[in-house]
């Protein structure tokens, strides 16, 4: 029995702070992982610098990883941290506006020095009176000098000594919270494989990181925190970009189909073109391109050639692919465009999460020129946004574009894993009859073309950016093409069938109904629950179907008092929504830093609007 | 005795071809139209990749797939029907400002990776669709719409930039010798890996008589050298004229003065990887030179459609994941199954999807 403080909690977020180099992504993902395997619904959330080494030791190197995990269902990652782990005073500085009152900071005293506060440009040779700290738990951890300690006997040159810190303080975390370090010892054991002195002194860190918890257990409070009471079944870590990644291999397997992805590396997408890579073991052919345009002009080529093809960018790579989207919306041919969206505008924020691509996805191209608009809003549903994509512009012959963002496709939640029989079917709409084929001749309810590809006999068509008449030739017809304008309209329109209604968290008439959409569901759904919880009448209706709405959305709408759209842009959603669902006011609550919403502050700014 | 037995007709769709009278599209069409009867492969299994410009058109006026794409991309476009279908026999159409100038990333990178397609450069050195305007392979100093004094700016030469970009198969061509491009077209057809042909082709409207001192047939074999595998490099009405290397430079020698015998004269042999020689034949401009007519180069190297399908079947053949449930239970799972947990809900049907 241990005699420390124990604290049993029903949800605690931790953040890893260090420098750029100082390995704090992995820290942060190993205890999420270890956490996740012992039961715990978690939330994650990587917060990087752009620059991959920035200057050690300031404020602008700091890269952090925020954890939640808890003993239910946990849907952020957490506005404030319980727990920082800081390797430096630069992290510290970085970090005091995030910490829970109260909090623990956990940090390495080595790096006190001197010429760290003055890199982290602090003014005295006390950050926490200066930061107004005074009132946390510090506990102060030589963790550089017990590292090099630790690490005394082995032949190491410095520069890997000092790689072995992050695994001092995992270690201790790991004892603070109780965990396990089986999972990180294996993991330890197969990434260093080549290397086993490596591999060693993580191992050997790691543990005298563990037992020093032990031996101070005075000074550090003990946490517990309970399983969460889930779903049955078989779970594993996922982050939005695999999640997504892997929805498209799940659609081309049940359409039958083999999956292209033509794609340029870009933060913070590059992970899905790197996810499916990976996948030549089922049959996924990835295309590195020489550029943005080539990414999508090669996934239109697969597509044109019969294949599920998709291609996945970032706000400035959407940009640039824009022209040929607009080929696709012509010639009417099955992709799927992914945009993890960041910080804009031009090279903006790469690395943090913004929705401000909205209006450039509905509207950003020449002509008039529809597609189908949808967002994920969970890193796991990214697998079934993704999928669902791949469904609809399959069957509905139409370029999709999936919206995520950066706090999606780096963020990690459990996810329990479907078996495959548990996704709809997926019908390409393929040509059957080359009697009765002509390239733009459409289903009469779904206006979807049919799909004939070279190698089918009897089908041979031309196809292009040109406006053309049914029977597949170019035509400068001003009737033909103000019909065609209106039909690719009214194709998009017609997707509303096959999507789901609105539904809302809550009751279905209120004061208040919470508008959101995408990535920040659950910033969103936590708010609202600390409404409800308070007795407001406060309901959420969060969007995964942009472009079309569902059909009952001015329905639903019409049953609140006020409706507040909160977005990570200046208005991008309720503005679409001022033009397709008029006649209401909207309020909003905006918010263009780069970080996701805090439920603090969504609470905060209902409050203000029930009152108003 | 050929399998399909079709005829340049067969390769005709009923579309009325709009290029302007007299333009050298047409030539180069029939070239085309008969390579392909004579390649003997099924006719559905053509796709026609073009980009944007008067030749563009083409796949219009093909009867096969075809897809008029955007300008400067078709040859991404095309580099990604390729990959993902292999069986295909893909044919792209570009112009000089459609290959060179707005896709000229696409086109070096096209070659780079050595994707088995078909390319023909139709260069009339001027923009024709917009009506007049210099192109990249406009000679310093011309007079166009957009260049009243004259443009200050240097051409590409497509062979460098083909050979540039490692390429395998270079050849050129004129419009008005219809039967040697068919023959470089057969060549080209033939080659493992990106063939680019270069035909220089004559624009009547804006820049009508622009490759005209070259392609006049009249001096023909004076102006122009025939290059052959095997074959010496040897031009000239009478056959007396040939290429040397001196110093290190080719030279245009005459059989039978100072001793040059044909045994002096340089063998063509497109098939060695010899850049050196193959650009400096490739740069041969009038008066000093003849200009370089048939394949220039043509060596072999691995096939980027081919090299995917391979390593996907060389993973195949050791995976330990062969389809998507056992993908999804792969790596680091647990599995939940306590006391208080719940029944597992499908995601589509908490999303009320309808099937």
């Amino acid at each position: 029995m241990k005699d420390a403080k124990v604290i049993e909690l029903e949800e605690v977020a931790i953040r890893f702070s260090g420098d750029s180099g100082d390995g704090m992504q992995l820290t942060g993902t190993l205890f999420s992982d270890t956490s996740a395997l012992l039961g715990n619904d978690i939330s994650t959330f990587p917060d990087y610098p752009s620059e991959i080494r920035a200057p050690q030791g300031t404020v602008g190197g700091v890269s952090g990883f925020q954890v939640q995990f808890g003993k239910k269902k946990i849907t952020t990652p957490g506005d404030l941290a319980h727990v920082l782990v800081a390797m430096n005073p630069a992290a510290i500085k970085a970090n005091a506006a995030f910490m829970n009152p109260g909090g623990t900071i956990i940090f390495d005293v080595d790096s006190f020095s001197e010429k760290n506060f003055e890199k982290a440009q602090f003014k005295t040779n006390d950050p926490f009176a200066e930061l107004k700290l005074e009132d946390y738990v510090k506990i102060p951890v030589p963790i550089t000098s017990m590292t090099k300690e630790s690490l005394k006997d082995l032949e190491l040159d410095n520069k890997s000594v000092l790689r072995c810190k992050n695994m001092f303080a995992l270690g201790l975390i790991c004892w603070m919270f109780d965990r396990p370090l089986d999972y990180i010892e294996g993991f330890i054991q197969k990434k260093f494989g080549k290397k086993p002195v490596i591999a060693e002194a993580n191992l050997k860190v790691l543990h005298d990181g563990y037992n020093y918890g032990m031996n101070i257990q005075q000074a550090t409070p003990q946490y517990i925190v309970h399983p969460a009471p889930i779903e049955k079944g078989i779970y594993r870590n996922v982050n939005g970009n695999l999640a997504t990644a892997w929805g498209f291999v799940a659609a081309a397997e049940k359409a039958g189909l083999d999956l292209f992805i033509g794609s340029y590396p870009i933060t913070p997408a590059t992970d899905v073109l790197q996810a499916l890579a990976e996948r030549k073991d089922l049959g996924v052919k990835s295309f590195q391109a020489e550029d943005e345009i080539a990414g999508i002009c090669t996934t239109i080529g697969a597509a044109f050639a019969g294949h599920l093809a998709v291609t996945s960018t970032s706000g400035p790579g959407f940009a640039l692919k824009s022209e040929a989207l607009g080929l696709s919306v012509m010639a009417e041919l099955p992709i799927v465009v992914v945009n993890v969206q960041r910080g804009g505008p031009s090279t903006g924020l790469p690395t943090k999460t913004e929705q401000s691509d909205l209006l450039q996805t509905l509207y950003g191209r020449n002509g008039e020129s529809p597609l189908v608009v949808i967002a994920a809003s969970t890193p796991s549903d990214c697998f079934y946004y993704a999928y669902l994509s791949a469904k609809i512009a399959l069957e509905r012959m139409v370029p999709v574009v999936l919206l995520t963002d950066g706090f999606l496709g780096n963020g990690s939640e459990p996810w329990r894993v479907p078996t495959m029989d548990e996704l709809p079917p997926i019908t390409p709409r393929k040509a059957t009859n080359p009697e009765l084929f002509k390239p733009y001749l459409r289903d009469p309810e779904t206006l979807a073309r049919e799909w004939a590809v070279p190698g089918m006999e009897g089908y041979e068509h031309r196809i292009g950016g040109l406006e053309k008449n049914a029977a597949g030739a170019v035509s400068h017809d001003p009737e033909n093409h103000h019909i065609n304008t209106e039909i690719r309209a009214a194709k998009v329109e017609k997707v509303a069938d096959m999507i789901p209604e609105l539904e809302l968290d809550g009751e279905p008439e209120g004061d208040l109904l919470v508008v959101g959409w995408g990535g920040t569901y659950g910033h969103m759904i936590s708010s609202v629950r600390v409404m409800q919880e308070a007795g407001k009448k406060v309901s959420l209706a969060h969007f995964n179907y942009i472009k079309p709405l569902p059909k009952n959305t001015a329905e639903v709408f019409s049953k609140f008092k006020k409706i507040v759209v909160c977005e990570l842009n200046l208005g991008q959603f309720a503005s679409y929504l001022r033009d397709k669902v008029p006649g209401l006011h909207y309020y909003q609550v905006n918010k263009m830093k780069g970080l996701p919403f805090s439920v603090h502050e969504l609470v905060e700014n209902f409050e203000k609007i029930l009152e108003a | 005795m050929t399998k399909f037995n079709y005829t340049a007709k067969d390769f005709k769709s009923a579309a009325e071809v709009r290029w302007c009278p007299g333009c050298g599209d047409y030539a180069i069409m029939n070239a085309v139209q008969k390579t392909m009867a004579d390649m003997d492969i099924d006719h559905k299994d053509f796709a026609v990749i073009s980009g944007i410009g008067c030749s563009s058109r083409f796949p219009y006026y093909m009867s096969t797939y075809g897809f008029h794409t955007i300008h400067g991309r078709a040859t991404a476009i095309a580099s990604g029907v390729k990959a993902a279908n292999p069986d295909l026999t893909v044919w792209v159409i570009t112009g000089d400002g459609d290959s060179l100038a707005i896709g000229g990333n696409h086109f070096i990178h096209l070659v780079r990776r050595n994707i088995d397609l078909n390319l023909i450069l139709f260069n009339n050195k001027i923009y024709g669709l917009t009506k007049g305007q210099y192109s990249p392979t406009s000679d310093r100093g011309v007079i166009t719409k957009t260049s009243p004094f004259g443009t200050i700016e240097d051409s590409f030469v497509p062979g460098q930039l083909v050979l540039g970009s490692r390429g395998t198969f270079f050849a050129r061509s004129i419009d008005n010798n219809v039967k040697h491009t068919q023959e470089v077209l057969a060549d080209a057809a033939q080659h493992k890996g990106t063939s680019v042909v270069e035909v220089l082709q004559n624009c009547v409207i804006f820049n009508d008589g622009i490759h005209d001192f070259v392609s006049d047939p009249k001096f023909r074999s004076e102006r122009q050298i025939f290059l052959r595998k095997g074959q010496p490099m040897i031009f000239g009405e009478q056959e007396d004229k040939g290429l040397i290397l001196e110093n290190g430079r080719l030279k245009v020698v005459k059989i039978g003065e100072n001793g040059i015998t044909r045994d002096d004269i340089l063998v063509h042999n497109p098939e060695e990887d010899n850049l050196g020689l193959q650009v400096a034949l490739i740069n041969m401009s009038l008066p000093e030179f003849p200009v370089a007519m048939g394949v220039i180069r043509s060596v072999e190297a691995p096939v980027y459609d081919q090299e995917m399908k391979k390593q996907i079947e060389s993973v195949q053949a050791k995976r330990r994941v062969t389809c998507m449930d056992e993908l999804l239970q792969s790596g680091n799972t647990w599995t939940v199954d306590g006391e208080n947990c719940s029944e597992p809900v499908k995601f589509f049907n908490q999303k009320c999807f309808e099937n």
